[in-house]
């Protein structure tokens, strides 16, 4: 099991902030990405694909989110642009 | 061991103080104690900025992620008291659902000369503006709209290289 937390618009697109993910071994970002669609939608998983959302793994950024490795245990954030001012 | 070693650096010796409220707050109740604190400064510089109202904002919300935003502040605090060699830094930022006429944010800065204390805002304000783990969106005609970068952000924060 996995901690999924989507943040700002995000949190609208998938309907809810946070979710939970149960899963038998380690996911990389096209496991990821292929359970935002059938959990979600495309158009969750699409919002996620922009190159402008960042990902947090347990409170770290990934410098590279196409080489995450998600653990169970883990807290995986998803993170839209930020507003500014 | 010499005695030079027994004076603190003005680095160690800075006060760094970081919130994140989720509640309405008083600016001044923070301000006047961080100020007191610094006994023989130079100068505070201070910082508030409040909802702002007009165009049929009714209210502002700002979202964020616990294990980021505040360290994230911490860092921006702590980059700021080196690059501008502050005595104290104080920088409060709301969460949560604001009203128009709410301060929003309120950053101040102590230092033995006034440059250093105005820099050390606009540095900070620029930072936490675009910079910052904060999600906004703003309530109009009873409905939210996410708020997107904006080009300016970028603009103000490329001055500091």
């Amino acid at each position: 099991m996995a901690r999924m937390v989507f943040l700002g618009r995000l949190a609208d697109v998938a309907g809810k902030g946070e979710a939970e993910f149960g899963f038998s071994s380690p996911l990389d970002w096209p496991d990821v990405i292929a359970w935002l669609e059938d959990a979600f939608s495309a158009t969750l998983a699409d919002s996620v694909r922009d190159p402008r959302t960042r990902l947090a793994i347990n409170g770290e950024v990934l410098a590279d989110r196409e080489s995450l490795v998600l653990n169970i245990g883990d807290e995986l954030a998803f993170l839209p642009p930020v507003s500014g001012g | 061991m010499s005695w030079l070693s027994f004076l603190p650096s003005v680095a160690a010796s800075a006060v760094i103080d970081v919130r994140l409220l989720d509640a309405p707050f008083n600016p001044g109740l923070f301000i006047g104690p961080f100020t007191h604190a610094h006994p023989g400064l130079g100068g505070v510089c201070t910082f508030v900025g409040e909802v702002r109202g007009g165009d049929g904002i009714e209210a502002l919300e700002l979202s964020h992620y616990a294990p980021l935003t505040l360290p994230g502040m911490q860092a921006l605090a702590a980059d700021a008291v080196t690059r501008f060699d502050l005595l104290g830094m104080l920088v409060l930022h709301r969460t949560g659902v604001m009203l128009p006429g709410e301060p929003i944010v309120c950053v101040s800065a102590a230092a033995h000369h006034r440059r250093a204390a105005f820099d050390a805002i606009d540095f900070a304000m620029d930072h936490l503006k675009s910079d910052s783990w904060f999600w906004k969106r703003e309530r109009r005609g009873g409905a939210w709209h996410w708020i997107e970068p904006r080009a300016q952000d970028h603009t103000d924060i490329s001055r500091w290289g």
